[in-house]
């Protein structure tokens, strides 16, 4: 399942990474999103709004907890700092 | 005068939050100096870290580039790091955070001498690093005196803007070192996101809405190519994606990753960057493709007078004239000359105060070069111990004083462009850096000399790289082949750069660091049982 998971993962980055490259909308002038946005503009901004989902899936399901869980438990020489 | 008081004030608030820092100090501790005793929370290690990587061009760059090449600033620069920054973040950022809380680590070449059992190949990474940011720290000081010089319509000379920048930069890193700045970054943060959005606003009714404002773009065939990507070919596009990858291999960056109060704040931080660019790039990029519908400003006017002239001369041109086409086709200022037609005086103020912010960015890279060099090469080589540790945070502040003055005064005395092109080397040079971060925590075959290898691939491919572009100029048409063989152009000086099989040089070089790193690091013994097993512990 492990195995599983992190495949689907890698599977997704790799795709939008491919999605970044949106040949299909390169000479696009229209239809202009919202009135004002040329497709191929649009078509970023939305991606930056979806890679920002994907980023939140890969912290809620790939999160190191154990990478955490051992340096949490170093105290800080100063722990009543908050910066 | 407005808006230049207003930037002044705004100076005045950064050097006082510098040093309200500097009362919050231990004084004579490295790891409060240099790190904010790893104390940073949440917001202030969101927004101070995004605020580090945003430079001058965020605002500035971004308008003036999407001026001249229309939307696809945003592609090629924005939504590329949206998804290549935080990644690296995710996996190398945390990883850097954690070995940097258990073992004390204070800057990245303390991670690889760690991790690599190694001395001096340290010492060569420290300076190849060096070298590469250097070239930013003088850029941040030209921004502080061009934008004050703009914002003042020439009152502030250039000169003086440069100063006062890098008097009050140097002062709140000495006085408050990382807390100082990470407070600084946070407001700077802060004012430039806002910035974008009513920058968009502002400027939107000026010109009767931007419905208005696109259509007209697109009716006329001078401009309606700036809406579409015609003019960038997708194989360069498809290259650039690479250059996010520097964001991991600047120390200034690697160096905030160690300064989070806790690993959980990486997190946030993750999902929420790509928002943070997209507030921040699109207003921008959109600005600078409208700058077109004030062509009947004079300042426009000549900008696309002298582009015109560049395009129709091509190679006929004597050197001098193309240069001075080139100075005067320069569309940074555009978003200020926009502004100044449509917001108010004292918003045109506030306005330049958040350029201003952004333009200060160099306050990171100031303190990053001074922890490297007091750890990677005092401490390192003994001065630690035989002087003590306040003395170590003594000389981290001598030289972030004498590191700029010396950037000031280079950046009063030398053009622009040859620290424009600097920043496009550094760029790919960390790029091609990135690979050690990402072997020295997820391949536990890398050795020493896989990693001096890439190293000194990336400085020399760097020079390389420089020595060619000033010994060939670049065309102010297409791209002028240099090199051809089996029926390929290997590689072609084009008017931004060079390209290597139709690729930014950024490709080449990662791909060399990578072939290198393996290469070296199969033929050579690896680091012990015990430094192996301290990175990647069984139950990770």
């Amino acid at each position: 399942m492990r195995v599983v998971k992190r495949a689907l993962l890698v599977g997704l980055f790799v795709l939008l990474y491919a999605l970044h490259q949106d040949v299909w909308l390169w000479r696009s002038a229209r239809p202009l999103v919202f009135g004002f946005l040329p497709p191929g503009l649009a078509w970023h901004a939305a991606y930056t709004i979806v890679v920002a989902g994907a980023l939140w899936l890969l912290s809620t399901l790939a999160w190191p907890h154990a990478l955490e869980r051992e340096a949490e438990q170093v105290p800080l020489r100063h722990p009543e700092d908050e910066a | 005068m407005i808006p230049t008081t207003i930037v002044l004030l705004y100076l005045c608030v950064v050097l006082y939050i510098g040093i309200f820092a500097f009362r919050r100090a231990h004084a004579g501790e490295a790891e409060d100096f240099f790190l904010a005793g790893r104390s940073l929370g949440p917001a202030v290690f969101l927004l101070s870290l995004f605020g580090t990587h945003m430079t001058a061009f965020a605002i500035l760059g971004s308008s003036g580039h999407a001026f001249g090449n229309g939307i696809v600033t945003y592609g090629l620069m924005a939504s590329s790091s949206a998804l290549v920054v935080p990644l690296g973040l995710f996996l190398v950022g945390t990883r850097i955070w954690a070995v940097g809380k258990r073992y004390g680590f204070i800057t990245p070449v303390q991670i690889f001498r760690d991790r690599w059992e190694t001395s001096h190949v340290g010492t060569v990474i420290f300076v190849v690093q060096a070298a590469l940011l250097v070239p930013y720290i003088i850029i941040g000081v030209k921004g502080g005196g061009a934008t004050l010089a703009a914002v003042s319509g020439g009152a502030v000379p250039y000169w003086l803007g440069g100063a006062i920048v890098a008097l009050v930069v140097m002062s709140y890193v000495f006085f408050g070192g990382m807390r100082g700045t990470a407070w600084v970054n946070t407001l700077q943060t802060s004012m430039f996101l806002l910035f974008g959005a009513v920058a968009i606003l502002v400027v939107s009714r000026g010109v009767g809405g931007f419905s208005a404002g696109m259509e007209a773009l697109l009716a006329d065939p001078s401009t309606a190519p700036l809406l579409t990507r015609e003019r960038v070919s997708p194989l360069y596009f498809l290259s650039y994606t690479l250059i996010p990858l520097s964001s991991i291999a600047f120390p200034h960056i690697a160096i905030f990753c160690l300064t989070a109060r806790h690993m959980r704040q990486f997190k946030r931080t993750v999902v929420l960057y790509p928002l943070c660019l997209l507030v921040l790039w699109l207003p921008c990029v959109l600005l600078g493709v409208m700058a077109h519908r004030f062509a009947d400003d004079p300042r426009i006017a000549d900008k696309l007078q002298a582009r015109a002239e560049l395009a129709q001369g091509g190679a006929s041109l004597e050197p001098e004239a193309r240069a001075d086409l080139q100075r005067r086709a320069q569309a940074d200022d555009v978003m200020l000359v926009m502004l100044e037609r449509t917001a108010p005086v004292w918003l045109v103020g506030l306005l330049g105060a958040g350029i201003m912010a952004a333009v200060m960015a160099s306050d990171s890279q100031i303190l990053a070069l001074s922890t490297m060099f007091t750890e990677d090469v005092f401490a390192h080589y003994g001065g630690k111990e035989r002087f003590g540790e306040a003395v170590q945070v003594a000389t981290g502040r001598a030289f972030v004083v004498a590191l700029t003055l010396v950037a000031y005064a280079i950046a009063v005395a030398v053009p622009a462009s040859i620290f424009d092109l600097a920043v496009q080397y550094a760029f790919s040079g960390f790029a091609a850096l990135a690979p050690l971060m990402f072997a020295a925590f997820f391949w536990k075959g890398s050795t020493k000399w896989g990693a001096l290898a890439a190293t000194l691939w990336v400085g020399l491919a760097t020079l390389g790289i420089a020595v060619f572009q000033s010994l060939v100029p670049a065309p102010v048409g297409p791209p002028v082949v240099v090199w051809r063989a089996f029926e390929l152009d290997l590689v072609a000086r084009t008017a931004g750069g060079t390209s290597i099989l139709g690729l930014l040089p950024v490709v080449p070089m990662v791909l060399g660091s990578c072939l290198l790193l393996w290469l070296f690091s199969a033929l050579t013994p690896k680091p012990s049982e015990a430094t192996i097993a301290r990175y990647f512990p069984g139950n990770q």
